[in-house]
């Protein structure tokens, strides 16, 4: 896929709250690399599960009124960090495709071919790549134990997601690798973490999270990384009501992946929002000796 | 219930019109299951189902109607979509859930009702903000939904993190939002 270095960037409802952290951490490492994200004008939320659970032509209007918001601006890639947010998006591409006059109809104009979406794992992954990465880290890791949650929504459905494998993705662990980390063969990548029950069932929520948790505490990982906004707050923000149902103490932080790859590339803590995480990452994040007289 | 075990008469409560219905609003073969459960052995709810999802396709397949749009499972499906990536005749497993809920929340069938209340308050935030404003949309739904204590352990870190807003962010274009949400969904 043609990516420029110019993307639009939707952020999402979640990346303005409970998410903060991520919207930093993505924007200050997607600068880093030189990567330009142009932040969508006026955005709207995407609509997310209660927009289709009345009418998925609902959500594919709102997502797609987002994408309009490219189009006018003559950028063709749009990147959000949020699964939920992608699904939306690629929900109202699939429209485009299958019913191109409906949409157009319901959007007052067309929706061009060329718009489309990805996440900002992909953007990372297929952009920038673990080889180059792995050349502009300041500080690895030192083979730091972690295991990468992948979540539901990243890479299926596979005909949807069209990105890496729907069972077993790998491109989160390559980039984690390329920045220093170890990463545990983590069975349980694309498990489910419960999701939206949060808010009705959280006892589904803490069996389904606790499960990964505990998988994790298993593999001896010290963290864990994510790249969605629901999972993190399922297993971060909700991890002491985990614990107490399960009876046990994980104390695991739960990074989003543009924080970790932010920390390795020398990212001011502060840039990184890492002081919102519930779980700290105080012990697990490596010190970064101060920066040495430049020498290479 | 005979035995502990739900016995499916197939003679009783047919509705042959139900599976043409549910595949033509799904876009899926239905009638195309034949009961392999892979779709079950994926399913990270199953333990909370009334009926596990593989039922779930057999009793569209019997025109099942009533038992299918009243059931718990429909409401408690994550969407998670392993059912879809695992099902040998690809059949979009997790969509065919997603329309039945659509067909239940249409016919005033909600065995979820707080997942409804939830849902209806999100759509009001996007609608009177053009984008979710998270602090007020938690406030109503616990509101609703009578569960104010709820989570209520949760607060003091999210504010002392400074993760929730107090003043939701106005988009310009909420109307257009607010006008698009109404179109779709009158109930609001």
């Amino acid at each position: 896929m043609p990516l420029n270095n110019r993307v639009a960037y939707y952020p999402g409802c979640s990346l303005e709250g409970l998410a903060v952290e991520y919207d930093v951490s993505t924007r200050a490492v997607c600068r880093a690399l030189g990567l330009t994200l142009v932040e969508l004008d006026d955005w709207n939320c995407c609509g997310s599960s209660p927009a289709s659970l009345y009418d998925p032509m609902l959500s594919a209007t709102l997502a797609g009124r987002n994408l309009l918001l490219a189009q006018e601006v003559h950028l063709d890639t749009v990147m959000t960090p949020c699964p939920g947010c992608l699904k939306a998006l690629k929900g109202a591409l699939k429209t485009r495709d299958a019913h191109p006059e409906a949409l157009a109809q319901a959007l007052g104009r067309p929706l061009s071919e060329r718009v489309h979406a990805i996440s900002v794992l992909q953007l990372l992954y297929e952009k920038v790549g673990p080889e180059a990465l792995s050349q502009v880290v300041r500080w690895p890791f030192d083979g730091l134990a972690v295991v990468p949650y992948y979540g539901c929504l990243l890479t299926r459905p596979q005909t949807v997601a069209a990105f890496d494998d729907p069972e077993n993705p790998v491109s989160m662990d390559r980039l984690l690798e390329a920045v220093g980390c170890t990463v545990a063969d983590f069975p349980f990548k694309t498990e489910c973490c419960g999701a939206t029950s949060a808010m009705t069932r959280s006892d589904i929520v803490a069996r389904l999270s606790g499960r990964l948790l505990d998988m994790a505490r298993r593999l001896g990982a010290r963290a864990m990384v994510v790249a969605c906004p629901l999972c993190q707050q399922n297993l971060d923000l909700r991890q002491a009501q985990v614990e107490k149902a399960m009876g046990t103490r994980f104390g695991i932080p739960v990074f989003y992946l543009t924080q970790v790859i932010g920390w390795a590339l020398g990212l001011p803590a502060q840039d990184l929002g890492l002081d919102k995480l519930i779980v700290p990452a105080n012990g697990v994040l490596p010190a970064r000796k101060p920066p040495e007289p430049s020498a290479s | 219930m005979k035995n502990g075990q739900n016995l499916l008469r197939i003679q009783e409560h047919h509705d042959p019109a139900f599976v043409r219905r549910v595949e033509q609003q799904s876009a899926q073969k239905v009638s195309h299951c034949y009961q392999c459960g892979n779709c079950t052995a994926s399913c990270a709810f199953t333990d909370d189902y009334d009926f596990p999802v593989n039922q779930i396709m057999r009793l569209i397949q019997l025109g099942r109607k009533e038992t299918v749009l009243s059931s718990r499972a429909i409401w408690l499906c994550g969407q998670c979509q392993a059912c879809t990536v695992r099902c040998p005749c690809t059949i979009d497993v997790a969509r065919v859930m997603a329309t039945l809920r659509s067909m239940a929340l249409e016919s005033g069938c909600v065995a979820d009702k707080n997942l409804r209340r939830f849902a209806d308050e999100f759509l009001r935030s996007v609608s009177l903000f053009g984008r979710v404003f998270e602090a007020g949309l938690l406030a109503a739904y616990k509101l609703r939904s009578g569960s104010v204590l709820s989570d209520l352990e949760l607060a003091p870190a999210l504010f002392k993190k400074g993760k929730l807003r107090f003043v939701p962010h106005r988009i310009g274009g909420r109307r257009d939002v607010a006008d698009l949400v109404k179109r779709f969904s009158d109930t609001l």
